[in-house]
């Protein structure tokens, strides 16, 4: 099962704790990450990449393995250890604001 | 004994306040969304208990809430459904996009603030206006500038693009709060006929449904924009109106309080004796069509009252002579703002009026305005206010 931690915000919107576990066909890349985890989550389409472009959202980030991955492509295969479930996958909001 | 419900929208939450027909005594709820900007909440005249409310947020973008028992709990609409493990989710309660048929494509710029055209491009929800009729039917005043409806209960939206495919477009400017639709009156008699409002662009109309609309600036003045009577481009802060009388209108411009008579066609300014026709709301009387409320700012810059004192003008004679109301409103040292959408009136006997403020405060009047209390003092700065009168 792959790991993902989510922002607090959407936590609450999804209703889960701080760590969901989802079941993601291989490859494992941040593109099928976030295609199982809207699949699982529906409420959360839309709230972190773009409905229509798929854009991540501009205040938000993806780390793996400590690593920012948030500028590759979103179909580049991610670390074996995500991929392993023994690292989890990172969807962090921007401290921003002040 | 009827009952009072006040939906309040907040920086940082929504908050729902109960009393009975008194409205002496207050229950607070919430924060419902905490953290979250809360638009706008409101209740379907149609099913009380059905409320939708718009939440935001600069990282996470637009969310749609809805709540089947009177906001004692909230689903985003679709959210729950079972998904097939592999298969994209169908949820698209919080999806606005602008119609690209030919209809709607042909206006694809707006007026940026250096005077340049740039694109559409949506950004949070505004304003939910459900329909008289039918409680899974709602509209959602947007920025930038449209309006969207839905018939499914806000699962998912579709533009009405006549509006934004008038023409004018292109003359259409951010305010300085963003290119937002915040206004949206259905009229109960005419179910084709809806007005709204735009900043900064100005007032619409359509007659047949939002296939057409109509610009409906006529007497409208403002120094601020080249042309100053032109056919758009004017900052209308809020328009109200009574339900029994949907060819009378009256609006709170960025200056200028204005009335009309003729659905829109021709405005007149009605600002009379107020200390500064400035302001962002205006509101009626359920039960006198031509007294009306408005909030007095201190402009172009400092947007709070005039010298420190909060105070509510009433005018009964649909505008032009104007008293300042304020029993149980401070006097001195008050700096808030009291927000667009952030005034609503009961239908209970004794019309209740209510509004918040930036720096928190709800107050109500349960005698019309001749006095007022706070109901809560201390919530995050509130952005909208509405009222459900219950039986």
């Amino acid at each position: 099962m792959i790991r993902v931690v989510l922002p607090q915000h959407l936590r609450t919107l999804a209703k889960v704790g701080y760590e969901v576990e989802l079941s993601v066909t291989s490859p494992v890349t941040q593109r099928s990450i976030l295609d199982a985890l809207e699949a699982y989550y529906p409420m959360l389409a839309g709230t972190i990449r773009d409905h229509v472009t798929q854009q991540r959202r501009p205040f938000l980030r993806f780390f793996a393995c400590e690593e920012d991955w948030s500028l590759e492509p979103p179909d580049a295969p991610l670390p074996e250890a995500v991929a392993s479930g023994k690292e989890p996958f990172y969807i962090i909001g921007a401290i921003a604001g002040g | 004994m009827s009952k009072v419900r006040v939906l309040v929208g907040t920086r940082k939450g929504a908050f729902i306040l109960t009393a009975d027909g008194k409205r002496d005594k207050w229950e607070v709820s919430g924060p419902h969304f905490a953290g979250w900007e809360m638009y706008h909440l409101k209740g379907s005249p149609a099913d009380p208990n059905r409320i939708y409310a718009s939440q935001t947020s600069g990282w996470f973008g637009q969310v749609i809430q809805r709540s089947s028992d009177g906001g004692k709990t909230w689903e985003a609409p679709g959210g729950d459904i079972t998904p097939v493990p592999g298969a994209m989710p169908k949820v698209e309660s919080n999806k606005f996009v602008y119609d690209t048929s030919p209809e709607g494509k042909p206006l694809t710029t707006h007026q940026w603030y250096d005077g340049t055209q740039h694109p559409w491009e949506f950004k949070r929800v505004w304003h939910l206006e459900p329909s008289h009729t039918d409680p899974d039917t709602v509209y959602a005043g947007v920025e930038d500038a449209a309006l969207f409806r839905s018939t499914d209960g806000a699962k998912s939206w579709q533009e009405l693009p006549g509006l934004r495919g008038h023409g004018t477009g292109p003359k259409w400017q951010p305010g300085a709060g963003g290119m937002c639709l915040h206004t949206v009156i259905l009229d109960k008699k005419d179910p084709k006929r809806i007005y709204i409002a735009i900043s900064a662009a100005g007032a619409f109309r359509t007659d047949n449904g939002g296939k057409t609309w109509k610009p409906i600036n006529r007497g409208l003045h403002s120094q601020y924009i080249p042309d100053q009577t032109a056919e758009v481009g004017h900052c209308v802060h809020h328009v109200a109106m009574h339900p029994s009388r949907p060819n009378v209108l009256f609006m709170q411009k960025h200056w200028d309080v204005m009335r009309s008579d003729d659905a829109g066609d021709n405005w007149s300014e009605v600002s009379g004796n107020l200390p500064t026709d400035f302001g962002f709301v205006i509101d009626v009387h359920a039960h006198e069509p031509e007294t009306i409320y408005v909030v007095p700012i201190k402009s172009d810059s400092e947007h709070y009252p005039p010298e420190g004192k909060l105070r509510v003008y009433r005018s009964r004679t649909g505008g032009n002579e104007w008293e300042a109301l304020t029993k149980g409103l401070p006097q001195s040292n008050c700096y808030v703002n009291v927000l667009r959408d952030a005034m609503a009136v009961d239908s209970l006997d004794k019309c209740g009026i209510y509004f918040g403020t930036t720096g928190g405060q709800v107050y109500a009047s349960p005698d019309a305005g001749d006095s007022w209390t706070p109901i809560v003092r201390d919530l995050p700065a509130v952005l909208s206010v509405e009222v459900q009168t219950l039986p």
